[in-house]
């Protein structure tokens, strides 16, 4: 069905609504006591991480093992790269090998497109660089649907920095695709450039925007960014757009507040607000592992 | 071979003299005897063919010393004879930095030994590019360096740059300013734009070349000093070279055909073959280059001929290196993408390709005038012939060209140096 998983941009309602379907029908495998399921029996699946991750790497390792798929771990610091190999060449041995597909996360944008170049296996993309990371805005969705019922006709508000963020990229994208309308809010240096070309409104000022908000979206935001004079100190940060318990009490009453971590606590979220009654970010974690299970059946299962 | 011959029945295109004429064109050693109706020995049919002054490019890398696995001088002056080129300036980036006469010397002395085509190194303006101290610019001069250009990185202290622009006037020689504010591009992977924000690559914001070349141009014009601004890519660069001009700056400016060519939309594919340092810009920037060199604001077609091994191009986009050929593929490009739509007429684009560069380095027998007594240095080409681009046929020992597959209208047939082949029906000779 799918062939490879790149980007949001390659995913129409009925592609994502498809994604959101199937990872119900697995989210109840996680309430069995046997927690496998044997679709993708004789599979191979390579998780190929040149960049940090737990809880994405985890998360793709549960879903395949849940598939019954087997799984190889392949991670920058502990393999070759180490000693000089290329991204192609890594590409290529992999490819020699067999493997039916590749999850990969890299900190360079477009790698795995470039990987689509190189094997036959299936790509699917764990985050690249700023672009893109179609997973989380699949779990994000998955998780809006379950909670709210729907997603299009939502107002949804993105926080944060969007400049650098690949899950702004790809959440942005599907929501829109879904219907739901969405704010960017932050300071303008972390918006991206020409932001008046992604189709959503743009706001400076959080404290106007949350009264109409049903999904509050926070982002990561980095320290490190201060160095790069992106914005003066975390704790101005925390003043102007930072979400606190007094600006979760101006949304709405059924809003949600959701997180993609990690969570820079007491930067753009307080400790209350992100374990408080509004916050799905448990969820969202719990929700990954049946969205990527859906994703990889949807690339590897069937008839093939 | 250096005998006695005659160029038959060509288009002589000759912007020196303002000459666009058949005509036959007669060499004897290494320079032409006359040019019209005379014919002396060998009988060279030439019908159909254009004749122009061989063409000089003002910005190539040849990349050795150094970098021999990408290009070495010879293989670089075999693809530039190939090109039609008679005369090209490799930059100072090589390793050592050409910021002293031996990397000078060396380099000329390899080029005379392969003997494709001539060689005008450009002289670093500072040590090790580093943009802190003057190299000397006096002893390179001496053996003839005309121009100095810390490309590939910026003079970034205005005290530098005006310094260097006023200590070249002694030999009234030329600066050459690498144009990106780099205090705007520390994070750049392609131009900054809707795109850009949609790949995530990093943007290389078009005002970062403009605040470069307006320090510049303002420095330069207050010094009478002669600057030369490279790899011109956007609109707001051509209007400030322009604006210059009109006021008298002693400023010349080059475009290479990637940035009349090609627009950013290519890096869709994050394809590291479309990585080039300044970015490939929009279709308006596109426009607004092709727009300087019909009005002369832009004088010259260089091609910032940047061969690179394939294992460093065949990289994640944001580790491979910026840079992509051009001498073998400018002519045509020119020819098809600036004559064929009247953007340029014919005598223009042989001005931008040989004569205009030419005077702009003060070379001598380069660019024409094609007359009794000038140095025979020559570029025959076929304007008709329709080819495509193979890099498999490439005479660079690197491979990444941006035009595989493109087709293409007007092909070199043979290139003279000093009265010798350097190309001859399609094969460089030896």
């Amino acid at each position: 069905m799918i062939t490879d998983l790149l980007s949001m941009e390659d995913l129409d309602t009925a592609a994502i609504t498809t994604v959101l379907d199937t990872a119900e029908g697995f989210s109840d495998i996680a309430l069995r006591p046997i927690k496998k399921v044997p679709v993708l029996r004789g599979r191979t699946v390579c998780n190929l991480f040149y960049e940090d991750s737990t809880r994405t790497r985890i998360s793709f390792e549960l879903a395949a093992k849940r598939l019954s798929a087997d799984v190889l771990n392949f991670s920058a610091k502990g393999s070759s790269v180490s000693k000089g190999e290329s991204l192609k060449d890594t590409a290529l041995t992999l490819q020699a090998m067999g493997v039916d597909a590749i999850v990969i996360r890299h900190s360079a944008s477009g790698a795995p497109q470039q990987l689509t170049r190189w094997v036959d296996a299936k790509v699917l993309n764990a985050g690249d660089g700023w672009h893109q990371h179609p997973t989380q805005a699949l779990l994000d969705l998955f998780t809006i649907r379950r909670r709210l019922g729907r997603i299009e006709g939502l107002n949804v508000a993105v926080c944060g920095d969007v400049y650098h963020s690949r899950v702004a990229r790809s959440l942005v994208q599907g929501l829109l695709t879904m219907g739901a309308q969405v704010t960017l809010v932050g300071p303008p240096t972390l918006m991206p450039a020409c932001v008046e070309t992604w189709g959503t409104a743009v706001s400076h000022d959080i404290d106007a925007v949350l009264p109409k908000t049903d999904v509050l979206y926070l982002l990561r935001v980095q320290r490190e960014r201060m160095a790069q004079q992106f914005f003066p100190s975390s704790r101005e940060y925390a003043r102007i757009w930072g979400v606190d318990r007094h600006r979760v009490a101006t949304l709405p009453e059924d809003a949600i507040v959701m997180h993609p971590g990690p969570m820079n606590r007491g930067v753009e979220i307080t400790a209350d607000v992100a374990d408080g009654a509004n916050s799905l970010i448990a969820d969202q974690v719990t929700n990954g592992i049946a969205v990527r299970m859906s994703c990889l059946y949807l690339m590897l299962g069937g008839d093939a | 071979m250096t005998a006695t011959y005659t160029l038959a029945g060509c288009r002589l295109v000759d912007p020196a003299t303002g000459r666009d004429e058949v005509a036959n064109v007669v060499v004897e050693g290494e320079v032409v005897t006359a040019v019209g109706r005379d014919s002396a020995g060998l009988r060279i049919e030439t019908d159909g063919l254009v004749c122009a002054p061989g063409l000089v490019d003002l910005h190539v890398h040849l990349r050795e010393p150094g970098g021999e696995d990408a290009e070495t001088i010879a293989s670089g002056t075999a693809a530039a004879a190939a090109g039609g080129y008679t005369a090209v300036c490799p930059m100072a980036n090589t390793d050592p930095v050409c910021d002293h006469a031996g990397v000078v010397e060396q380099v000329l002395r390899l080029a005379r030994e392969a003997g494709h085509c001539d060689v005008h190194p450009v002289g670093a303006i500072t040590r090790g590019l580093a943009g802190e101290e003057l190299a000397e610019l006096g002893a390179m001069a001496a053996i003839g360096v005309r121009c100095f250009s810390d490309d590939g990185m910026p003079v970034r202290s205005a005290l530098v740059m005006r310094r260097a622009l006023t200590y070249a006037r002694t030999w009234d020689a030329i600066i050459c300013n690498h144009a990106e504010e780099a205090s705007l591009t520390d994070e750049a992977q392609m131009n900054e734009s809707e795109l850009s924000s949609v790949l995530g690559l990093g943007g290389w914001p078009h005002e970062a070349e403009e605040i470069q070349v307006a320090r510049d141009l303002l420095l330069a014009h207050g010094l009478r000093a002669r600057l030369h601004v490279p790899h011109v890519s956007t609109r707001g660069t051509v209007d400030l070279v322009r604006q210059a001009k009109a006021r008298g700056t002693r400023v010349t400016a080059e475009a290479a055909p990637h940035h009349f060519t090609l627009t950013e939309d290519v890096v869709r594919s994050y394809d590291p073959v479309y990585k080039v340092n300044p970015p490939l810009r929009t279709s308006d920037d596109c426009e607004a280059v092709r727009e300087g060199l019909a009005d002369g604001t832009i004088d010259a077609i260089a091609t910032d001929h940047a061969p690179h091994a394939p294992e460093q191009k065949e990289q994640e986009w944001a580790q491979a290196p910026c840079g992509m050929l051009g001498l073998e593929t400018a002519l045509a490009l020119t020819l098809t993408e600036l004559v064929d739509p009247g953007v340029l007429t014919l005598f223009q684009a042989v001005a931008a390709l040989s004569t205009n560069p030419a005077r702009s380095r003060d070379m001598s027998g380069h660019g024409g005038p094609v007359e009794p007594g000038a140095p025979a240095n020559l570029v025959l080409f076929d304007p008709e012939e329709r080819w495509t681009e193979d890099p498999r046929g490439l005479h660079s020992r690197s491979r990444n060209t941006p035009y595989a597959g493109r087709a293409l209208r007007g092909r070199v047939r043979h290139t003279v140096l000093r009265g010798r082949f350097t190309f001859r029906d399609g094969e460089v000779v030896a």
